[in-house]
Order: structure tokens, then C-alpha cells, then sequence
């Protein structure tokens, strides 16, 4: 974590910050050594001698990767910009040892539809282009009406991985299936293999085209957008990366997601921030998956709509128009 | 070894009179250059439709999220379906030893080379970035049906190319001597392609062998191109795509388009051409037979495509078949298998509608219908998946192809008839030697031998 944070930190150019943040990090890490060892002793005596050398004329002390401490002249520091392979080789790789997991309480869901408006927010969609939609739901004639979150399942199975023909979308060890805008050719074999709908496709220039026209291309995120390829739900990868819940999931006012790791068996609810045991939670309450008969597993879980807080209530429909070129 | 064909006097003699009536046509006069021009012309405006999507992207066409393959798609399985009468002519009419099929093989691997190539253009024109075309290449993964569609439909092309030109060589060496006032550049091309033929038994011996090779491999080939055309849809777990009869299906359905080209062709060939004596009414008769056949094969599949899951009416199942019967796609649907099949199939079990004009009618119907049908078979389960589609601008709900569509698609089919006209008229449409081995052994050698 605390690598993932120094490159966070040293993209900002304030060079009192990164020393800061460092040294913070710095003195836990040998507080911890420290405790545990002689040689720890002597972590916290170099701590020392970095606290007090820190204002050394011209020079930076910095904590290399393999958490060396070294000394480099202040002129010679440089902002760390992660390139396009280092974002698409961390992004091929995903977060190690989790396998992220989310859960949606539909008895919470009155169709705020926030979790849609912050996830357009974040990754630059028009209002009606969507990773996330709400989906007004009615099993059967005599069966109530709710509403129904629908992300990407992240299918542990997933059909739109098999039909790739160039790898563009993929599955990470973490569960969370990606899409590649660099590479993606644009085939739309995916969108036809996805019995979720689940993916959405740049038939115009995207909307914030010209204004992410020079950032890099994280994958993670999928900002810039492009013309001409897939886009879809990312289980907010960069969020996870920098410790965070998902965009749609802190954006619920009501309640209505959990997220988290199905290897520790915990997920957090966005809005209360209650951890809880992922098993107890379906256990407890009839935990299902969508579709179940055509075996894509997917990672979203669902817990009826039983109890519910709020009575449906269908509001107007919006008038979605499309934007023309 | 030092056996010659055709070197007697009176084997001479039918080689001139073949030659003649075949050579006639080889030529680049006013009409194929009006001809030319017009398709050329055509072909440019169209392809200014396809500029304008390059710029502003796929969102020109009615494609959108949910339904988001259309009238590419669909032309791209009619274009592949079509090609495979190649191997139905050449290879399988031909293997089992029909001699009336020798007039017409090369028609049909003029139609399968044509309607091949213009596939993976097609393909192209649906992607959304066609520039990263390369990309299948480099990074392809062989888990996708679409690597495996590359693959194959390149090398049926390849295949159904050396099937016309291998037969063809013994022809350009009779017509090098005999292209007076002929561009220099036909006869030049005819002198190198025809590789120094000097009518040796054991030449035609190499040949046969080559051929009989190449038919054989192309049976596998043509079956895997249109069965995995088919998987493209079939390995979806999409209501209405989800089906094991897909295979056979499209396989069968495509006998029944290609047929119809082919009757197409040869009527257009025969009047245009003054080929008569060579497409005679009896050629008609016989592949009007084929027609019949392959359509009630094809018939047998829908069957079963319609009526099995129609019995059980599973929910989406349900929705798809009320859709196509009596719903949205229902003229269309109806329109199809009665003018584009069972209406045909009845006309043509009558002997007097296997003739040269009626039949041109029914196949021009058959061959609209198996367009259509492409249409249908990629389009409506779309339109009904198994979230409802919400939320979204109207145009997004139903798709309705864009004149930009229409104008690209037509791009394509302005391209098939380039070079169909090109291969038909730069080069002997009839196979001249072995009409004229034909005339005179009537007791029947041939190719396949």
C-alpha cells in the first residue's frame, strides 16, 4: 500500500508533500521492524537520523521501491506520471490476493439513481450511455414491480471473454472483467455473447473526447473514452487500487450495495459503511445471482426485494434524447 | 508422355468452333465499359457513404446498444452462404460424376470467389475501428469463433480461386493465339497464366490430380465456413441464436441462395452472352432440380428451428417466435419462407417452370428471401433481451437501418458484380476445352475422372 500511495502523492509537484508523505509512512513501516527486532532498533535510529538531516541543502531523501532510503539532489526530482504500459500492465494484472465481490439489497432501492449519475460522472458518459442502470423489474404478472441496480455481473464465466477476438476484454485474477480501449477493434461479438446487457458501445465521439483528449489511458478507469469501441462497468478498479469503494457504491443514498472481498469474506455497505460477513448476508437473506441456469457465475449477488423501505414508486420517465453529431 | 490432346485435325476443328463461341465474349467493348462504369460510379457514391461513417462513427447507422449487429452482419451471412455453391457445383455435383455440371462449375466458383472476397469486406465495414484491423492478427485469440471465420473463409477463397483457374490454364493456352484485337495486356496476362500449357496428357493428368485434390479439400472447407459463420451467433446464449441446428441450418439455407445466383447468372450469361448451345434449357431443367432439393432440405430445418421451440414456448422463446409470426417481423417473416421457399419449391416441381425465364423469376424471389431471411435471423433476437431495455432515447429500442447502411451494404454487392463482370469477361466464362472434349467423346471423360 504505502508504494501505491507514494506514487499518488509524487504526482503532485509540492516537494514538502512527498517528504511528508514518506517520512510518514517511513516511521510506520520501522515502528512495526522496530517492535520486532534489533535490526528494527536500528530503522528507528536511521528515522532519526532522516528527521533530523531532512533540511540538508539541496538534497531530498526519497524511499525507493524495494524500500531503500536514498539520498538524491532536490533539482534531480521528478514528478512520477504512471505511462500507458505501466497502466496497462497494472490493469492486466489486477489487485492481488482479492477477489472482489458486490452485493445489491434490492429491498433498499427506490431508484435514486445516483449509483448511475456518479458512475457517468466518473467515467464520462452521456446520460443515457450507461455502465450502471437502474431496471424497473417484474417477474410475473401477479409478482410486485422493484427496482433493479444492474452493473456488469463480472462473471466468473464470462461469455464476452470467450468471443474476444484480440483479447481486448479480459478476466483478472480479482474477478473483475476489463475492456481495453486500446485494443478493442470494436467487433461488438461481446455485446452480442452478454446475456446481461451489460456492455455499451462509442457509436459518436464520446462526450468528453476533447477534453481527455491528452490524459493517458487508464484502463482501470477507461477515461479517455474512445469512438468506435466497448465500454462497460469496471467494478471501479482505480477506486479499489487507491483503497475506496466503487463510484456507485459510495453514491447510494439508501443503502442499497455492499462491496468487498469475497476471499476475507467481508463487504461494506457504501452508505453506513458496516462491514458485514459476505456469507451471513446471503445466508441470512435468500441471496441469489441473475440467471443462474446459463452458468456465467457472476460476482454480483442480489437479495430480494422483501421488506421493502420504500414503496414503489415509478416516477416520470425521462426523456432521453441523443445527442447529434 | 508425348501423347497431345486436341492434335488430330478434326479435335482442331471443334477447339475452333468452341473457341469461337466462347472467345466471342472476351472482350472489352462498349457495353462492358457502360457496364463498367456504371457499377465503378455506383461504387463511388456508395463508398461516400462509407466515409462518412469512418468519420462520424457507427452511430450513422440504426446500430445501438441493444441492437447492435444489423444489415452488415446479415449481408455478411448472405455473402458467405452464397459463396458456398461453389463447392455444391464444383465438388459435390461434380464428385459424384454429374457431366451436366462442367457448362456451369465455373460460373459457380466465379460467384463463390466473388461473394467470398467481398465477406471479409464486409466484416471490415461493421467494425468499429477497422484501422485496428491488424490487431486479429497480432493479438488474435483462438478461443473466438472469429478467428476461426478468418481463417476459414480466407482459405475457401484461396481454394475456390484455384478451382477456377486450375481448370481454366488448358483454356488461356487454346485463347493466347486466338485474342486478335484484344488489348496487348489480355493477351499477355493469357500467355504468362498459361504457364507454357501445351495440351500433353500428362499435363491434364497433373491437372486432374490438382483438381480432385482441391475438390476434395474444399468440401471441409465450405461446410466449416458457413458452420462457424452460424457459431458466431450459436455460441451466444442469446433466445434465437441459442440453437444446435445452426450448422446445418445455415449450411443448408446456403445451398439455396447460391443455387438461385447461379440460376441468376447463367440466364444473364446465356442471353447476354449468346451461350445457348452451351447453357441449354436441359442445364436449367437439372439445376432447377437442385433447387428443389436443397429447398426442401432447407424447409426441414425451419422447421425444426421454429416449430420445436414454438411447441414449448419458453418465455424467451416466446417472445422471439410471437415476434417473427405474428409481431413486429411478421410480413417479413411470412413474406419470406412462403415467396422465398415453399412458393418456389411447389413452382418448380412443375416441369414447365424449369425454364430459363420463369426460373430467373423464382430465383431472383429466392434469392431476395434468402437476403431477408439473413436479415431476420440477426436482428429480431436483439431486439428482446433478457433485461428490458430502459432508459434510453427511442431510437435505441428499435432498429431501423439508415440510408448510410443501405448505400454500404449496396457498396458491397456493387463490388460482387465488379468481379463477377471482370472474371466473366476477361476470361472464357464456358470451359472451352473440355466443351469441345465433350462434343467429341460423348461417351464422357471429365475433370473428375
Amino acid at each position: 500500500m504505502s508504494e501505491e500511495k507514494q506514487e499518488k502523492s509524487s504526482e503532485k509537484p509540492d516537494l514538502d508533500k512527498v517528504v511528508e508523505t514518506s517520512r510518514r509512512d517511513f516511521i510506520r513501516k520501522v515502528t512495526i521492524a522496530g517492535a520486532a527486532s534489533v535490526a528494527g532498533a536500528a530503522a528507528v535510529y536511521s528515522g532519526y537520523r532522516f528527521e533530523k538531516s531532512k533540511h540538508r541543502e539541496g538534497m531530498v531523501r526519497v524511499l525507493t521501491e524495494d524500500n531503500r532510503l536514498v539520498e538524491i539532489p532536490a533539482e534531480q526530482m521528478q514528478d512520477f506520471k504512471p505511462d500507458l504500459k505501466a497502466l496497462q500492465t497494472r490493469g492486466r494484472d489486477g489487485i492481488k490476493g482479492k477477489r472482489w465481490v458486490m452485493v445489491i439489497d434490492l429491498s433498499h432501492c427506490r431508484n435514486a439513481r445516483k449509483c448511475v449519475e456518479a458512475c457517468q460522472g466518473a467515467h464520462h458518459l452521456r446520460p443515457y450511455e450507461y455502465h450502471i442502470n437502474t431496471l424497473v423489474m417484474q417477474e410475473s404478472v401477479n409478482t410486485p414491480a422493484f427496482f433493479m441496480p444492474k452493473p456488469c455481473q463480472h462473471c466468473d464465466n464470462p461469455p464476452c471473454v470467450s468471443v474476444c477476438p484480440v483479447d481486448a476484454t479480459f478476466k483478472r485474477d480479482d474477478g473483475i472483467v476489463l475492456i481495453d480501449n486500446e485494443r478493442c477493434i470494436g467487433c461488438r461479438f461481446c455485446m452480442a455473447a452478454c446475456p446481461y446487457s451489460a456492455r455499451m458501445f462509442h457509436w459518436q465521439e464520446p462526450t468528453m473526447a476533447e477534453a481527455d483528449k491528452e490524459k493517458e489511458y487508464d484502463v482501470e478507469l477507461n477515461v479517455p473514452q474512445k469512438k468506435g469501441t466497448i465500454s462497460k462497468c469496471l467494478f471501479s478498479a482505480d477506486r479499489l487500487r487507491e483503497g475506496l469503494l466503487p463510484y456507485c457504491v459510495s453514491a447510494c443514498p439508501n443503502g442499497v450495495f455492499y462491496f468487498g472481498d469475497e476471499n476475507e469474506d467481508a463487504v461494506t455497505n457504501g452508505t453506513t459503511k458496516e462491514t458485514v460477513s459476505l456469507s451471513l448476508l446471503l445466508k441470512q437473506n435468500g441471496g441469489y445471482r441473475l440467471m443462474p441456469e446459463l452458468g456465467t457465475k457472476p460476482r454480483v449477488y442480489y437479495l430480494p426485494p422483501k421488506n421493502r423501505l420504500f414503496e414503489f414508486e415509478q416516477g416520470p420517465e425521462k426523456d432521453y434524447r441523443e445527442e447529434k453529431v | 508422355m508425348d501423347k497431345t490432346r486436341f492434335s488430330t485435325p478434326r479435335e482442331q476443328e471443334r477447339i475452333d468452333s468452341v473457341a469461337a463461341d466462347i472467345l466471342r465474349n472476351v472482350r472489352i467493348n462498349r457495353s462492358f465499359i457502360l457496364w463498367m462504369g456504371f457499377l465503378v460510379t455506383a461504387l463511388a457514391l456508395c463508398l461516400y457513404a462509407y466515409i462518412i461513417q469512418l468519420k462520424q462513427g457507427l452511430g450513422v447507422t440504426g446500430l445501438r446498444d441493444f441492437t447492435s449487429w444489423g444489415m452488415y452482419i446479415a449481408n455478411f451471412v448472405f455473402f458467405v452462404a452464397t459463396s458456398l455453391v461453389g463447392m455444391l457445383i464444383s465438388s459435390v455435383l461434380g464428385l459424384i460424376g454429374y457431366q451436366w455440371v462442367k457448362p456451369i462449375a465455373r460460373i459457380a466458383e466465379i460467384i463463390a470467389i466473388a461473394f467470398a472476397a467481398v465477406a471479409g469486406l464486409v466484416i471490415v465495414s461493421d467494425m468499429g475501428r477497422p484501422d485496428r484491423l491488424p490487431y486479429v492478427f497480432m493479438f488474435g485469440r483462438v478461443q473466438s469463433p472469429i478467428l476461426w471465420d478468418v481463417t476459414v473463409v480466407t482459405t475457401y477463397f484461396v481454394l475456390s480461386l484455384l478451382l477456377w483457374f486450375f481448370p481454366m490454364i488448358p483454356d488461356l493456352a487454346i485463347s493466347k493465339t486466338r485474342l486478335q484485337g484484344r488489348p496487348a495486356f489480355l493477351v499477355k496476362a493469357y500467355e504468362i497464366l498459361s504457364f507454357r500449357w501445351e495440351h500433353h496428357e500428362a499435363q491434364y493428368k497433373i491437372m486432374k490430380q490438382a483438381i480432385r485434390i482441391l475438390l476434395i479439400l474444399i468440401i471441409p472447407t465450405a461446410f466449416a465456413i458457413h458452420t462457424v459463420t452460424s457459431w458466431l451467433f450459436a455460441v451466444t446464449p442469446r433466445t434465437g441464436w441459442d440453437s444446435s441446428i445452426f450448422g446445418p441450418y445455415f449450411i443448408s439455407g446456403a445451398f439455396v441462395s447460391g443455387t438461385a445466383a447461379v440460376i441468376i447468372a447463367m440466364y444473364f450469361f446465356r442471353k447476354s452472352y449468346k451461350l445457348e448451345k452451351y447453357l441449354t434449357d436441359d442445364h436449367f431443367e437439372k439445376i432447377g432440380r437442385v433447387l428443389v432439393l436443397v429447398s426442401i432440405v432447407y424447409f426441414y430445418f425451419n422447421l425444426n428451428e421454429f416449430l420445436v421451440p414454438g411447441y414449448k414456448l419458453k418465455t424467451g422463446d416466446a417472445i422471439h417466435l410471437r415476434e417473427l409470426f405474428t409481431g413486429h417481423y411478421a410480413m417479413l417473416f411470412w413474406g419470406i419462407q412462403l415467396l422465398g421457399l415453399i412458393i418456389p419449391v411447389f413452382l418448380l416441381l412443375v416441369k414447365r417452370m424449369r425454364r430459363p425465364l420463369p426460373m430467373l423469376v423464382i430465383s431472383l424471389f429466392v434469392l431476395a428471401g434468402a437476403w431477408l431471411k439473413r436479415y431476420i435471423i440477426v436482428v429480431p433476437p436483439q431486439g428482446h433481451p433478457n433485461l428490458p431495455i430502459q432508459h434510453v432515447p427511442p431510437e435505441w429500442v428499435v432498429y431501423k437501418p439508415t440510408l448510410i447502411e443501405a448505400a454500404v451494404t449496396m457498396a458491397s454487392i456493387l463490388l460482387v458484380l465488379i468481379i463477377i463482370t471482370v472474371l466473366s469477361k476477361l476470361f472464357p466464362v464456358i470451359p472451352i476445352w473440355e466443351m469441345a472434349e465433350d462434343e467429341g467423346e460423348k461417351s464422357g471423360k471429365t475433370v473428375n475422372e
